[in-house]
């Protein structure tokens, strides 16, 4: 009894003290996700060249990606960093998109088209960072900017909140933050890119559809991607923005 | 708030540029036109628009003093608004404003300021008080009367007139420039757009003046220029002309193209934008003046019947310039840039950029133009004789 009683008591003071350990401030290494960014001492912009793929064969409109952006941002409703689009495309080529709430719950019921549907896939949106930004072109205080490692990012505490970069986005990522009263847009989650972190949305991705790594390490799946034959097409190209958001095997019909 | 036709990206439900932007190129073009009246007689001695040629000035000033409100009510933090000019970036089309709108209020006031100094010069002895204080001030302390001095002042006027006129065509077409160089949005992408907008300028600004003179000349009871107001209505109908042509050949020019953006417009002009488009500004509140303004010109009408129609068709063709600015900056907007839907805007009347605060907005300028007008005399003469009241006024 009295060895029962002691051995329980060490029991307690062990899992006390055990569980001390995980509410101790101690620093822990979260396991990087993109591979060589922990290991240098110092971090260089100009090193680096990221790009996001979204590969439209793969994205099955679960939304998810969504959810886990507006958890990371508390994007306001009716807001959307990102969003997903749903193409239907009929046999005489009619097209019929919708994004209901930007896809925040998915899509849990089929579309309704009357005429037979030749195709049918899943567009994900998110900001292009173009090498050659309108929205930077046009800011008028250069509150939005552009980084060394290629990205388009807003200091929130220049903007003036004119919206000239919101009309001169072609592709619409753009709006003005209802509480910041800023632009605001997707920034392919700096902060966490800079931690060696994926972006929030590419970690939520199930089906490996949103895809984000550097150009400059030639093992990063999107440096295969860009070195195989696989079609990779940009959004509106005629703007001459030159986006750094791919898409693989993006129809022609997707504007 | 806003409702959709067809499919529009989920962030353009919301209409970003509202009626505050549609309210502030008018004011500017206002500006820009009302000066270009003044101008025509200072550097182009167009001897007949001498009665309204410091009335202009004032007018223009007036509407000055209004036209940062609806960027400041629109911006989303106006307290960083001198950020502008203290962090301009050099390649917005934006950042300029700040720069070319305070370098043209600075000739509007200098050119104000000399060509009212003879004026206050003479009125000092006749006036007391806080006015004489004010005059004095305005002279900065120069009451010189002599020939020579009259002729500096003169020679002065003529060389910011002169800065001035290329100065309000860069401060409205720059308006334009900020339209026209959006790539992104097709309804406003054409090189014409700073064009267009100073034409509209000139048009809204003429016609400003034309309904402002002869208001203020019926309430006073004073007998209205006729070749002054034969003159402007002639003015008004060139840059009509012109305006309404050139506007619609960039219509047309895209119609034949018919490439890609296209498709989509037709379907916004003869859809959303049909009314305040087609139907007011070109057929309404364009060819009607157009043909009014052409008969007062060529059948050379003069009397009542020139008074009433001029006062019509500046009426109308104020309207129209506001159709104009409405049609460029909510129709842009209207077109989704996923070129399979429309956006349609309702604004609210007591909502922070909403029809209220507009009326307001354009109200300001009249009321500070009532004020500015004590201290400014408008109609005065050179020598400092106020103009005889007719007697018998029907």
């Amino acid at each position: 009894m009295n060895k029962g009683r002691r051995k329980f008591l060490g029991y307690l003071l062990k899992g006390t003290a055990g569980s001390l350990y995980w509410m101790l401030p101690l620093p822990i290494k979260v396991p990087l996700q993109i591979p060589g960014l922990g290991e240098e001492e110092k971090y260089d912009p100009e090193a680096h060249e990221f790009v996001f793929m979204v590969d439209i064969n793969r994205c099955i409109g679960c939304g998810s990606c969504c959810v886990a952006d507006k958890r990371e941002y508390q994007v306001p409703d009716g807001q959307y960093r990102t969003w997903v689009e749903r193409y239907l495309i009929t046999v005489d080529g009619e097209v019929f998109v919708d994004s209901p709430k930007g896809a925040l719950e998915g899509y849990p019921e089929p579309r309704k088209v009357e005429k037979p549907v030749r195709d049918a896939f899943f567009v994900p949106k998110l900001c292009n960072m173009c090498e050659e930004p309108a929205c930077v072109q046009v800011c008028p205080v250069g509150a939005t900017f552009k980084t060394d490692d290629g990205f388009v990012l807003i200091d929130y505490k220049r903007c003036i909140g004119c919206a000239y970069c919101v009309q001169a986005c072609p592709y619409g990522v753009r709006y003005i933050h209802k509480k910041k009263r800023t632009a605001d847009k997707c920034t392919w989650c700096y902060h966490r890119v800079r931690r060696g972190l994926l972006p929030a949305c590419v970690n939520a991705c199930p089906t490996g559809a949103r895809k984000f790594g550097d150009l400059r390490d030639p093992d990063s799946e999107v440096s295969k991607i860009l070195r195989s034959s696989e079609p990779l097409f940009v959004l509106k190209p005629d703007m001459g923005t030159f986006p750094r958001l791919k898409y693989l095997h993006l129809r022609q019909e997707v504007i | 708030m806003a409702d959709v036709v067809g499919y529009v990206f989920p962030n353009e439900h919301h209409i970003h540029w509202s009626l505050m932007i549609v309210t502030y190129p008018y004011i500017t073009g206002i500006i820009a036109g009302a000066f270009i009246v003044s101008s025509l007689y200072h550097v182009f001695h167009v001897k007949a628009l001498k009665p309204v040629s410091r009335f202009a000035l004032i007018f223009a000033l007036s509407f000055g003093i209004c036209c940062t409100w609806p960027l400041l009510n629109h911006l989303g933090h106006p307290e960083r608004c001198f950020n502008i000019m203290l962090t301009p970036h050099p390649t917005s089309a934006m950042a300029g404003f700040g720069y070319v709108y305070s370098t043209y209020m600075i000739i509007l006031l200098l050119e104000i300021l000399f060509i009212y100094r003879a004026v206050f010069a003479r009125l000092l002895p006749q006036t007391t008080g806080f006015k004489a204080t004010l005059y004095r001030a305005l002279t900065f302390g120069n009451t010189d009367l002599s020939p020579a001095t009259l002729r500096f002042d003169h020679k002065v006027t003529s060389w910011l007139a002169l800065i001035g006129i290329p100065m309000a065509c860069v401060l409205h077409g720059y308006v334009g420039f900020i339209f026209g160089g959006v790539k992104a949005v097709h309804w406003w992408l054409t090189p014409l757009m700073p064009v267009i907008f100073l034409l509209s300028a000139c048009v809204s600004g003429i016609a400003g003046i034309i309904l402002g003179y002869l208001l203020v000349q019926w309430w006073k009871r004073r007998p209205v220029d006729e070749e002054c107001l034969s003159t402007l209505v002639k003015y008004l109908w060139g840059f009509l002309i012109l305006d309404v042509v050139l506007e619609l050949l960039d219509l047309g020019v895209h119609a034949y193209l018919r490439v890609e953006s296209w498709h989509v417009l037709e379907h916004l002009i003869s859809g959303p934008l049909f009314t305040s488009f087609i139907v007011m500004q070109i057929l309404i509140f364009s060819f009607i003046p157009l043909v009014i303004l052409g008969v007062l010109t060529l059948a050379n009408v003069r009397g009542k019947a020139l008074q009433i129609l001029a006062t019509l068709s500046a009426v109308m063709l104020l309207i129209q310039v506001y159709c104009m600015r409405w049609n460029v900056v909510i129709g842009g907007q209207m077109v989704s840039k996923s070129g399979r839907g429309y956006t349609f805007y309702h604004p609210g009347f007591f909502e922070k950029e909403g029809i209220l605060p507009t009326i307001l907005i354009l109200l300001a300028p009249v009321i500070i133009l009532f004020f500015l007008a004590k201290v400014f005399p408008l109609w005065m003469t050179e020598e400092g004789q106020n103009p005889q009241p007719i007697k018998n006024f029907n």
